[in-house]
């Protein structure tokens, strides 16, 4: 175990249930692992409800229905259910594929609080092109719903090279179909977003226009709509603090019952991510090495180790460590005082050449066929 | 974007005000986040149901606090709480 740090464990707060990995989606930036498709296992409902108890007993209290498409499962509507009893504020993240608004209706009596519906795109062939499904006109009409059945909508937009210069008609999108919050995710490159990094990753130039009208327009929509900018840390000279500290937070729970510190912790070797099949929450969360293994500063290296910014950002994304620099005990590599900051360099130069070279390199859309492949 | 002192706050239908027994408090739960609230801020929230105005939420927290002079925190609070969203007006 490599940072065991028991006296300091904080409950979670935030349950990320993951209720399966079937979407009809097929976004190339999705964060479900490559391998997804070797994992079709489901938990059933009478598990899926122990685990929000279990979890809600310690304290989480924030709860997301995620997938893949949650909606995908028949017994969402219990599930919802559940939590609500439990006192969950509960947040279903959809692509609003298949939300029909009689299934709106149920949600909401079965105590649902929240609606964030995905859009690609500000236009139709855009959107319908990176989900690789024709789902625009369609999720234009969900967000209405959403917002006339009382819920607060959430318009999520997923950022990256192929639309990052429609910013101005996102946001216009996003304020007439009267979002109360806009979530401007730029890419965060893992899983199908590492996978297809060269053709998704803005350069500089594009993400700072791009962010000078978002912020122009926060202070237009003052008090009528919130926007969330999540910036892309490749260009930071920070890392961000990952999941506010392994195992301090977030908890997630795969489709087959795999506790995971964040969604792509899976991806790391040697974790051994328990089951919630084998144990329980508080057994996961207290007593597990996978949770226990990056808690604390005792398995930082340097510059981590002396750093007096360790407090603030755990040392960045240990999954981005490994993923970069084969090493996820090292220092994250967007860092600026990390030797390996060069590699982060050199993915921005080469998805910039590949940009202004005018070539097209073709995206590897996220479906079971590419996951077979990729493993 | 300030508190008009004659109409009547309650609380935004898009926000949850709740107790918290792991955590021992109140907060606020809104589409993935939640504020953490003092004591104070939750017993000035917890008026805001739509039946006071401003004067009545000061009179009645200085009565059951047997003090006075609160009128300055208490506008100053939900002046914030009015541009975070929490609260409305009318």
């Amino acid at each position: 175990m490599a940072g065991s740090d028991k006296l300091n464990i904080t409950p979670p707060r935030w349950l990320l249930a993951e209720l399966s990995y079937k979407c009809p989606l097929q976004c190339p930036y999705c964060s479900n692992p490559l391998d997804y498709a070797k994992y079709p296992d489901e938990l059933g409902t009478d598990d899926w409800k122990r685990v929000l108890s279990e979890a809600r007993k310690m304290g989480a209290v924030q709860l997301g229905f995620s997938g893949g498409e949650p909606l995908t499962r028949q017994d969402l509507s219990e599930l919802v259910r559940h939590a609500r009893e439990l006192g969950y504020y509960s947040n279903l993240i959809t692509s609003g594929y298949g939300l029909t608004e009689e299934k709106i209706v149920e949600l909401k009596q079965a105590g649902l609080d929240h609606i964030q519906v995905s859009i690609q795109a500000s236009t139709q062939e855009l959107n319908d092109h990176i989900a690789g499904t024709a789902t625009y006109q369609h999720k234009q009409d969900v967000a209405k719903l959403v917002k006339k059945h009382g819920y607060p909508m959430v318009l999520c937009v997923v950022i990256h090279r192929e639309n990052i210069h429609q910013m101005p008609q996102i946001l216009e999108m996003a304020e007439n179909l009267g979002a109360d919050y806009l979530e401007l995710a730029n890419t965060q490159y893992y899983g199908w977003a590492h996978l297809n990094r060269d053709a998704l990753l803005p350069t500089r130039e594009q993400f700072e226009e791009a962010e000078k009208i978002a912020q122009a327009y926060k202070e237009k929509v003052a008090g009528k709509m919130k926007i969330y900018y999540v910036v892309p840390d490749f260009y930071e000279d920070r890392p961000k603090a990952c999941m506010n500290g392994w195992g301090t937070t977030f908890l997630t729970i795969a489709p087959d019952g795999t506790a995971l510190p964040c969604h792509s912790a899976r991806e790391l070797p040697g974790l051994d991510c328990p089951n919630v099949k084998d144990f329980s929450i508080a057994e996961i969360w207290n007593e597990s090495k996978t949770f226990n293994f990056f808690r604390g500063t005792e398995w930082m290296q340097e510059p981590c180790r002396s750093c007096d910014e360790k407090h603030k950002d755990f040392g960045g994304c240990r999954c981005q460590a490994f993923l970069f620099n084969g090493d996820m005990y090292s220092t994250d590599p967007v860092c600026g005082k990390s030797p390996e900051r060069y590699r982060i360099d050199a993915a921005i130069d080469s998805a910039r050449q590949l940009a202004l070279s005018g070539e097209e390199k073709p995206l590897v859309f996220r479906n079971s066929k590419n996951s077979k492949q990729l493993y | 974007m300030t508190i008009n002192h004659d109409q009547p706050i309650s609380f935004s239908p898009l926000h949850r005000l709740q107790w918290e027994e792991a955590q021992q408090k109140y907060v606020i739960l809104y589409p993935e986040g939640m504020v953490e609230l003092n004591q104070s801020s939750a017993e000035i929230l917890k008026l805001c149901d739509g039946s006071r105005a401003l004067p009545q939420i000061v009179a009645e927290l200085e009565e059951k606090f047997a003090t006075a002079g609160l009128t300055n925190d208490i506008t100053n609070f939900l002046n914030v709480a009015l541009q975070n969203g929490w609260i409305r007006q009318a």
